[in-house]
C-alpha cells in the first residue's frame, strides 16, 4: 500500500526564473518526509509536481515505479491537504469527507458508513451533519485529513497545513499528525517553513533554498551536522564567523575568524565537504554551544556583554567580540548571577565538537 | 451625536419626498386602474371598476405580445446565462493583462446603444440569410430568433457582471482539491463551482428575464413584423391610452410584491435554520406555541396568506359590477351636455371671461379631459362659450382679437387643437 516517491533530476522553470533546480531524491514508503525552506524556495512547486498540478520542465517523477508524466491530479495515488484546507463550505462535514467516494460513484449508504468510520478515527464521532463553519480550526484540520484519507491514497501531501493555527493548537496537531501517520502507515510528504514542525515530526528533512535542495537528512543531522552554510544558518540559531582556514588535520580544522585567536572545529568522518587550507570559510557555533570559560583556555575569546534577555528557562546574552555580534544561551539553573565581570567583559569558548566549519556560502537572511 | 440617522425633521422630510418621488407615480397608476374614466386619471373619480382588467384579458394583441415576450425571455435566459457564466469563468482564470482586455470586450455591448444593436442584428443576419439564399420564411428572418440574439448580446454581459462578483469570492483551490481527490474536471465543475454559483445564477436569471421583458429599443428592430409586450404597450401609448395599461401595471406590481414577500420570508427562514447549533432555537412544539410570530412568518404560511389575498381580490374583483354606476355617470354627462346646449340657445353670447369658469364643469387647465372635451354633434357653440375655456385653452385666444363671430356663421371647432382654431386670431 505504501509506495515510494522518487524525483529524478526534476527541474521546474517558469517564464523568467527557475523554481526547482535538479531535485533528485527518493522518499521511502511509509516515511514522514518534510521539505523545509523559506517562502519562495520552490517547495510548494515541488509538491504541486508530485500531486500533478504542475508538470516538471525536465526530469521524471515516479510513484511506486510508475512514471507520472501526463497523469492528471485526479488519477494519481496522492491526496493533498491544502494550506487553507480547501474544505467545501456548502457541504456538511460528512459530505466533505465522502466527496472522494462520491466522485468515484460509491453509493450513498456506503459513503456515509465510511465517513462515520473516518470521523471516529479523527475523534469527531457524530459530527457528520455539522456545517464546516461550525467547526474549530483544529477540527477542520482533522476533517481535511479524514477527507484526504477517505480513498486510502498511497501518499499524503501536506502543504503547511498548520500555519493558520495558533501556537498551542499547532503543537498539539504536530503530535496528532505524527500519530495519524503511524496509525495509517502512509507516506507523508510535508511542506513547511517552520523548522520546529519539520524537526519534530519528520523521519527525514530536505532543506531547500532558491530552488535547490541543500541537504537531505534526519532532524538531528540537519541540526548538528549541517551540510551547507544555508542549512547551518537557517535551521535553529547560529553564530556565523567568516574567516580563513589556517590548518587542517585529521581531528580538526583551525580557522582565523578575526577574533585574535585561532578557533578549532572538530572534523568527523561524516563531515561532508570541508574547506581547504587557505580558503575562506564559515565557522558556525550555536548559542547554546558557547559557555563561559576561564581566560586563556583553548578555543576561547574575549567578549563584551551588550544585553541580556531573560526568557524563563533560558537566558539569552548578546555579546560583542571584535566586530562580531554573537548570541549565547544559558540554561537558567537558578544559580546564575552575572556571567560578566564588573567591566562587562567575559571570556567565552566552545568545545571543538560543537562547532562546524563549512565552505563560505550563502546565509539565510536573519 | 447620539441621534439616529433619519429621525430629524429635515431627513424625515427628505425621506418623505424621496419616497413620494419613487412611489408616487406607481400609486397613482394603481389607482387609475380602478377608475372607470376612459382616460387613466384619478380626478374626477367616476366609478370604482374592475372592467379594465376584463378589457385587458380580452386584448388579443397584448396577450400575444406577452406570450412572445415570455418565449423570448426564456430563450434569452437559456443562452445568456451559460454565455455569461463562461465569460466570468474565463475572466477569473486568465492573467491580469488579458483579463482587462477581455473585460472591455465583454462589457462593450452594454455601452453600445440598444438601437445600434437592434439594427445591426437585423442587418447582419439578414445579410447572412441573403448570402445563404434563404427565403423570408427562414428562421434567420424570424423576429423571435433575432430578438433573442439581439438581447443576448448585452444581457449576457449583465449576467457576466453578476457572476464575476460572485466568482471573485470563489477559492480556486476548492476546484484543485476536488481534482486532487479524484473528481474529473466535469465533476469538479458540477459539484463544487456550480453549487457555489447557484445564488448568482438565480439572480442573473431574474435579471436577464426582466431585462428581456422590458427591453424596447433593441426589440423594436429585431422583432421585425411581430410584437412583444413592450412594443404593444408602446403602440398603445402612441395611438390612445386607456386604463387597461394601468391594469397591466397593477398586475406587474402585484406579482413583484408577491414574489418579493415570498423570497424574503424564505430567506429569513433559511437564515434562521443556518444559525450555529448553539444559537438555534429548539423547534419543540411548546416553543412554537410560545412564539406565534415564528409560525406566522413561515414561508408556507406566508404563501398561503398571499394566495388567499390574491385569489380573494381576483374573485371579488370579478364579481364587482360597476355598470350601474357607469350608466349613472353617463346619464349625468348627458344631462350636463343638454344643459349647455340649452344655455347656448340664445344667440347673443355673454362675455366669455366672466361667465365661462362658472359654467365649465372641468375648467382645470391641466385636466386631461381638455384633450377629449365633449365632442358636440349638435350645432356647435361659439368659441367663447366652449365648456372648457380655461385661460390657456387655445380656443380662448380667439375672441380676444376680434369680436366673436355670430354663431352658425363660422362653425366653432370641437377640439381645441383643430386647425380651424387658428383662423379667428388673424
Amino acid at each position: 500500500m505504501t509506495k515510494e516517491v522518487s524525483l529524478d533530476h526534476v527541474w521546474v522553470e517558469f517564464e523568467n526564473f527557475v523554481a526547482v533546480e535538479d531535485a533528485n531524491l527518493t522518499i521511502a514508503g511509509g516515511e514522514f518526509f518534510s521539505f523545509l525552506g523559506p517562502s519562495g524556495c520552490g517547495k510548494t512547486t515541488l509538491l504541486r509536481c508530485i500531486s500533478g498540478f504542475q508538470e516538471p520542465t525536465l526530469g521524471r517523477i515516479r510513484i511506486g515505479n510508475h512514471d507520472m508524466k501526463g497523469v492528471g491530479p485526479n488519477r494519481r495515488p496522492t491526496a493533498l491537504i491544502f494550506q487553507n484546507l480547501a474544505l467545501f463550505p456548502l457541504r456538511s462535514v460528512a459530505d466533505n469527507i465522502a466527496f472522494p467516494l462520491e466522485v468515484r460513484g460509491v453509493e450513498k449508504r456506503e459513503r456515509r458508513r465510511r465517513a462515520d468510520e473516518l470521523l471516529e478515527m479523527i475523534a469527531l464521532p457524530g459530527q457528520g451533519d455539522k456545517r464546516i463553519d461550525e467547526l474549530s480550526g483544529g477540527q477542520k484540520q482533522r476533517v481535511a485529513i479524514a477527507r484526504a484519507l477517505a480513498v486510502k491514497p498511497d501518499i499524503l501531501l501536506l502543504d503547511e497545513p498548520l500555519s493558520a493555527l495558533d501556537l498551542k493548537l499547532r503543537q498539539h496537531m504536530r503530535t496528532e499528525l505524527r500519530a495519524i501517520q503511524k496509525q495509517v502507515g502512509l507516506t507523508f510528504i510535508y511542506i513547511t517553513h517552520d523548522q520546529g514542525e519539520a524537526l519534530t515530526m519528520s523521519d527525514r528533512v530536505a532543506v531547500m533554498s532558491r530552488g535547490k535542495i541543500q541537504q537531505v537528512a534526519d532532524s538531528r543531522t540537519i541540526y548538528d551536522r549541517p551540510a551547507t552554510s544555508f542549512v547551518a544558518s537557517f535551521v535553529g540559531e547560529n553564530n556565523a564567523f567568516a574567516g580563513t582556514v589556517l590548518a587542517k588535520d585529521g581531528q580538526g580544522i583551525t580557522i582565523d575568524a578575526g577574533l585574535g585567536v585561532p578557533l578549532v572545529a572538530a572534523l568527523r568522518a561524516d563531515s561532508g565537504v570541508t574547506p581547504a587550507v587557505g580558503e575562506p570559510c564559515h565557522l558556525f557555533i550555536r548559542p547554546e554551544a558557547l559557555v563561559p570559560m576561564t581566560s586563556g583556555s583553548p578555543n576561547s575569546f574575549e567578549a563584551r556583554l551588550v544585553k541580556e534577555e531573560f526568557e524563563g528557562h533560558m537566558r539569552h546574552l548578546l555579546l560583542q567580540a571584535g566586530e562580531h555580534q554573537l548570541r549565547m544561551s544559558l540554561v537558567n539553573n537558578g544559580l546564575g548571577g552575572s556571567v560578566a565581570g564588573a567591566d562587562g567583559r567575559l571570556t567565552v569558548g566552545f568545545v571543538p565538537e560543537l562547532a562546524v566549519a563549512l565552505p563560505l556560502g550563502l546565509l539565510a537572511s536573519a | 451625536m447620539t441621534r439616529k440617522t433619519g429621525t430629524g425633521l429635515i431627513p424625515g422630510l427628505y425621506l418623505l419626498l424621496f419616497f413620494a418621488y419613487l412611489f408616487g407615480p406607481l400609486i397613482i397608476m394603481v389607482i387609475t386602474a380602478f377608475n372607470s374614466s376612459q382616460f387613466p386619471r384619478i380626478r374626477p373619480w367616476e366609478c370604482f371598476t374592475t372592467g379594465w382588467f376584463a378589457k385587458l384579458a380580452a386584448d388579443d394583441k397584448l396577450l400575444a405580445g406577452i406570450g412572445s415576450s415570455l418565449v423570448i425571455g426564456i430563450g434569452v435566459i437559456a443562452v445568456a446565462i451559460p454565455v455569461g457564466l463562461a465569460a466570468a469563468i474565463l475572466l477569473s482564470q486568465v492573467g491580469p493583462r488579458l483579463r482587462s482586455a477581455l473585460y472591455t470586450i465583454f462589457i462593450a455591448p452594454i455601452l453600445v446603444p440598444g438601437v445600434v444593436i437592434g439594427l445591426s442584428t437585423l442587418i447582419f443576419w439578414g445579410r447572412i440569410a441573403g448570402f445563404l439564399g434563404l427565403s423570408y420564411k427562414s428562421f434567420l428572418y424570424d423576429g423571435t430568433f433575432l430578438t433573442i440574439l439581439g438581447q443576448v448580446t448585452f444581457i449576457a454581459a449583465y449576467s457576466m457582471l453578476v457572476f464575476l462578483s460572485r466568482i471573485q469570492r470563489f477559492d480556486p483551490t476548492l476546484t484543485e482539491a476536488a481534482l486532487d481527490m479524484g473528481a474529473t474536471p466535469t465533476q469538479a465543475f458540477c459539484k463544487v463551482l456550480l453549487p457555489f454559483m447557484a445564488p448568482a445564477i438565480g439572480s442573473a436569471t431574474v435579471l436577464a428575464f426582466l431585462a428581456s421583458l422590458e427591453n424596447y429599443n433593441t426589440t423594436v428592430f429585431t422583432i421585425v413584423s411581430g410584437s412583444t409586450f413592450t412594443t404593444v404597450l408602446a403602440s398603445k401609448v402612441r395611438y390612445g391610452l386607456d386604463p387597461s395599461i394601468s391594469a397591466v401595471a397593477v398586475i406587474i406590481i402585484g406579482a413583484t410584491l408577491v414574489a418579493a414577500i415570498l423570497y424574503e420570508s424564505w430567506r429569513r427562514d433559511k437564515a434562521r435554520r443556518l444559525l450555529p447549533a448553539g444559537r438555534r432555537v429548539p423547534a419543540a412544539p411548546a416553543d412554537l406555541w410560545l412564539a406565534p410570530v415564528r409560525r406566522l412568518t413561515h414561508p408556507a404560511f406566508v404563501g398561503a396568506m398571499l394566495a388567499v389575498v390574491v385569489g380573494g381580490s381576483i374573485w371579488a374583483g370579478s364579481r364587482h359590477d360597476s355598470s350601474a354606476c357607469e350608466a349613472q355617470i353617463m346619464e349625468n354627462k348627458r344631462a350636463l351636455q343638454q344643459q349647455f346646449m340649452q344655455q347656448q340657445a340664445p344667440a347673443s353670447p355673454p362675455p366669455a371671461a366672466t361667465t365661462a369658469p362658472v359654467q365649465a364643469p372641468a375648467s382645470s387647465v391641466f385636466a386631461p379631459s381638455n384633450l377629449f372635451s365633449s365632442p358636440a354633434p349638435e350645432p356647435a357653440p361659439a368659441p367663447a362659450q366652449a365648456p372648457a375655456n380655461g385661460a390657456f385653452a387655445p380656443s380662448g385666444l380667439a375672441p380676444s382679437s376680434e369680436a366673436p363671430a355670430p354663431a352658425g356663421q363660422q362653425p366653432a371647432p370641437a377640439s381645441p387643437f383643430a386647425p380651424s382654431n387658428l383662423a379667428p386670431s388673424q
